[in-house]
């Protein structure tokens, strides 16, 4: 036989050995297959970063015309569920309760000055427990009371003195569904999981059964054992890939304006970087708890929250902004970003592409120069 | 090339490092094995065996030395060296969720086995392993035995010119210890090959070509076993005497001047002395009645103990009292463990199905048989440890399922692995066990006292648990279980990698204790052991085969060809008969 013939006999053998561990361990289907599912119904419903029929207090100190139109306005707003209160203590109870989100008090001067001054003060109190849900709401609160303070000026024929009058277009999500955006990075978090927890785990079982030892002393190479293990959980993780953009693209009706084939090569590159990293923490670690330990650590949780899947990368401090530019899931959410909700942005893909290829390189070379046939090295 | 010496190992040393300390694994082995030939490599644990096989096999790079596998250089080309050789190791190599054909596939893909010669070879295997009806098995649902043998299989699926077999033999029935022999000797005649095997069991010395002798490190003699049993000629004995049991016999005998070594075979003493000839005897061992000495044919184990010890004498300290009350003596003959029809099932495997036995008072009982037998599954329903799916179990005299809690106070328990705290030292993990068995303050520290004396393990009293040599494990792990002075003891594969040299002294200890009323039990897959028990059962599968006396057993299978019959011939006779039984009832 030649060698080439040997060669591709022994990779055969590995390939076909891994995938028939896959198909007969329950855990590791249910991590490639049950996981995504679970975590994409979770962020896809669950989570929300959206202000939604926000519960709002309603304080009117005293009732007339100006207040109902303007009560009627955030009645009419998506944003919110206004509940009248009949003074801002009742107001500020419920407040404290959290039976309302935040407080809107018109003072019984409010139509005399509105009407004098063609702008009244009003008083507006959010929770700021959560920063973000305030800030979405505090922004919510102005436009409508900016839009109701135009119709009235208008209505009473004359034009509102403001300066500069904003204008706000969203672009990319124009709907501003936080889904949009969570569910394509989510994608990486799957990857992350598939490709560097589930191989850290599959390999390290090895060392820990003995089988290494035996596998070892075959006629195999490294790079062989290397390629054979890489193989069918590289595929396992692009099927993976494929069932959640499915799942975005019909479950979650999150739009994919990239091509297809992009999104594909990118994702090939990143589950290689997922590989590459699973592969050497097994080679270090050389034990099922200290491997799924380590990959939670080191893969799993940066890729969650220093990926800006979810909390934005340029509003982190500047020392944590510079380390997510070693995890590696940060340069493949910004692709799946772009890819999904933008378009081609090739500046994007391609650099970021360029980030993903150094890392694989990377991480598959240290993996490759620390796996020895050698039990003391 | 005809001439090669299969393996070379020229000043080979080798150090490991843990927990900050140096553990030299190989000191300065030299060997040389010629090709054709099964050599043995025999030695206690720890002695280094399995560090000689992975160097050998190139896992390993040596500190200092040179090795040779079959003509090349390891240290420089380990890729050929693997592509040469078969190595099976200790934990056989098997994918346990394959089958038995995938695990073959696997291992002839990656041995580059051409497909037009498997179907041949694969047949030829499978009949001489006997595993070809159950090719779609999962490794993992194969018994302990046939596990062994597909493990050899895969190893020889491309025949290798040196085969190299890591403790092939441990925990597997002797009926599959018999069969893996016939299989490496038939790879030897028709092969050619040269075959490495290491073992712990010195009676499978004698089955080899030629014997290299090892212990801690260092390899003290290379040679055929003649040439180590040969020079002890005039040295063994077997001594009998009619008037008192071989238990004390034995005891008296190895306490005498001039002996080095004294168990019990069968029915007698086998002696070993320091010089030539018998020494004389003194007063109190001469004067019995009935004494009975003949000079003994020389085996592999009287050699590797004398030269272990070195001719000093047989323990360098009488072992101290270990009885410090006696049991009152039972005053009717109920049994002290009564067993009767005992079922565990998991799911639909029965461990242990209709298990039936009595043990008495004082008595010594073991429980023989191979790994997954049934024997710590048994163990483990005796302590209340394990809910018993069907049948009785009364144990001092309470029924299991209504008190177990109490039954326990009344026994200690020696699991089969080291089950102290490794991280507390041995002092640490005496207060504790004192404290887990409710041990009042005066009586805790009595205890202790009593335990570092007896166990002589005063001046390892601040030494971390992890860290002692396994024998001193063993002792520390059998003093805890005596803390509250149990009337029954359980001891779970006691002396399961133990060197022959702490498994005499851990057997003098049992004796001490039985003779002071304690019930001891005992699990062993040491055939040899069986003869230290007063009574015992035989398990195959979760049943017993045979229940008695170690002579009555062996007495059974007496007939011409085999005039004396050991333990092992007993045993195999069971199982054969078991098996045929079985197939009878199948057909």
């Amino acid at each position: 036989m030649t060698p080439m013939a040997a060669k591709r006999m022994r990779l055969r053998g590995m390939v076909r050995k891994e995938s028939l561990q896959i198909l007969r361990d329950p855990s590791s289907i249910a991590i490639a297959f049950v996981m995504p599912v679970v975590l994409l119904l979770l962020f896809g419903y669950g989570v929300s970063l959206d202000a939604r029929n926000v519960p709002l207090a309603m304080v009117v100190e005293q009732a007339d015309a100006n207040t109902a139109s303007l009560i009627g306005a955030f009645r009419h707003s998506e944003y919110f569920d206004p509940r009248p209160f009949e003074n801002i203590q009742a107001a500020q109870k419920a407040f404290d309760l959290r039976e309302v989100f935040g407080i809107v008090w018109l003072r019984n001067d409010f139509s005399r000055r509105l009407l004098s001054q063609g702008d009244a003060p009003i008083g507006v109190i959010v929770n700021g427990v959560d920063a973000n849900q305030a800030r979405i709401t505090e922004g919510y609160i102005q436009g409508v009371w900016q839009t109701w303070l135009g119709d009235f000026a208008r209505s009473q024929g004359v034009e509102l003195q403001v300066p500069v009058v904003l204008e706000p277009r969203i672009w990319f999500n124009a709907a501003v569904r936080s889904r949009n955006f969570l569910v394509p990075g989510l994608i990486a978090v799957i990857m992350t999981l598939i490709g560097a927890m589930l191989t850290s785990m599959v390999v390290a079982r090895e060392w820990e059964r003995g089988t290494m030892e035996a596998l070892m002393v075959t006629p195999i190479r490294i790079g062989e054992m290397v390629v054979g293990k890489l193989v069918p959980y590289f595929l396992l993780g692009m099927g993976g890939m494929l069932l959640s953009v499915a799942m975005a693209l019909w479950q979650f009706d999150v739009p994919l304006r990239g091509s297809f084939w992009a999104l594909t090569a990118a994702s090939a590159l990143f589950m290689l970087v997922a590989l590459g990293m699973g592969l050497l923490i097994s080679v270090v670690a050389k034990n099922q708890f200290v491997a799924g330990q380590v990959s939670i650590v080191i893969t799993f949780l940066p890729a969650f929250i220093l990926s800006g899947f979810i909390f934005q990368i340029s509003s982190m401090p500047y020392a944590i902004q510079v380390i997510t530019h070693i995890v590696p899931a940060r340069y493949y959410v910004a692709i799946l970003q772009s890819l999904f909700l933008a378009g081609d942005i090739w500046p994007i893909v391609l650099s970021n592409s360029a980030a993903l290829l150094v890392m694989m390189l990377i991480f598959l070379g240290l993996a490759r120069r620390k796996f020895h046939k050698r039990l003391d090295a | 090339m005809a001439n090669t010496a299969a393996l070379v190992f020229g000043a080979v040393s080798k150090t490991f490092v843990a927990g900050g300390m140096a553990v030299q694994a190989l000191d300065a082995v030299t060997i040389r094995t010629e090709p054709g030939r099964v050599t043995g490599l025999i030695g206690p644990d720890g002695a280094g065996k399995t560090t000689l096989m992975r160097l050998a096999a190139g896992l390993l790079a040596p500190d200092a030395g040179s090795i040779e596998v079959l003509g090349i250089d390891v240290v420089k080309q380990p890729l050929l060296v693997q592509s040469s050789v078969g190595y099976m190791p200790q934990r056989f190599g098997l994918y346990e969720d394959l089958s038995v054909q995938e695990n073959l596939d696997l291992y002839a893909d990656l041995q580059g086995v051409p497909k037009r010669e498997r179907a041949a070879r694969y047949r030829e295997l499978m009949h001489m392993t006997g595993l070809a009806p159950f090719t779609r098995r999962l490794a993992g649902r194969l018994s302990g035995g046939m596990k062994q043998k597909l493990g050899l299989a895969c190893t020889l699926v491309r025949p290798p010119r040196l085969l190299l077999l890591d403790e092939p033999t441990v925990g597997v029935d002797p009926v599959s210890r018999r069969e893996l022999w016939g299989i490496v000797y038939r790879q030897v005649r028709d092969e050619g090959m040269s075959v490495l095997l290491s073992t712990a069991y010195l009676d499978e010395a004698e089955r080899c070509d030629e014997v290299i002798l090892m212990h801690q490190g260092k390899q003290l003699g290379q040679g055929t076993p003649a040439s180590f049993s040969e020079p002890m000629r005039g040295r063994s004995f077997h001594v009998s005497a009619g008037s008192i049991g071989k238990r004390t016999l034995q005891g008296r005998l190895s306490a005498a001047p001039g002996i080095v070594d004294a168990i019990i075979e069968g029915e007698q003493v086998r002696v070993v002395t320091a010089q030539g000839g018998m020494p004389t005897l003194p007063e109190a061992l001469a004067g019995i009645e009935g004494l009975d000495i003949r000079p003994a044919e020389p085996i592999f184990e009287d050699a590797f103990i004398a030269t272990l010890k070195g001719g000093q004498a047989a323990v360098t300290q009488p072992v101290a009292d270990l009885a410090t009350r006696s049991v009152a003596a039972a005053t009717d003959d109920h049994a002290v463990i009564e067993v009767k029809d005992l079922q565990r099932r998991f799911g639909d495997f029965y461990a242990v199905k209709g298990v039936s036995f009595r043990v008495q008072r004082g008595e010594i009982f073991g429980l023989l048989g191979a790994n997954g037998a049934g024997k710590s599954t048994t163990f483990r329903m005796l302590c209340g440890l394990l809910p018993v799916s069907a049948g009785e179990v009364h144990v001092a005299g309470l029924d299991l399922r209504y008190a177990a809690a109490r039954a326990r106070g009344r026994l200690g328990y020696m699991a089969q692995r080291f089950s102290l705290y490794v991280d507390l030292t041995v002092l640490q993990n005496l207060r504790f066990f004192a404290s887990a068995y409710g041990l009042g303050r005066a009586r805790a520290r009595q205890r202790i006292h009593w335990a570092l004396d007896g166990f002589e393990l005063v001046e390892y009293a601040n030494v971390t648990s992890g860290d002692l040599p396994l024998g001193y494990k063993q002792r520390l792990a059998m003093a805890a279980a005596l803390m509250h002075e149990p009337d029954i003891l359980f001891l779970d594969e006691p002396t399961s990698g133990v060197d022959p040299l702490a498994r005499r002294e851990f057997w003098q200890r049992i004796n001490a204790l039985a003779e002071s009323g304690v019930t001891v039990l005992v699990t062993t897959h040491f055939m040899d052991e069986a003869n230290y028990c007063d009574r015992l059962v035989i398990m195959a599968e979760g049943e017993v085969l045979a229940e008695g006396t170690p002579a009555d057993m062996k007495a059974r299978f007496r007939n011409e060809q085999t005039p004396d019959p050991t333990m092992e011939d007993a045993f195999i006779g069971l199982i054969e008969a078991h098996e045929s039984a079985q197939q009878g009832s199948a057909a």
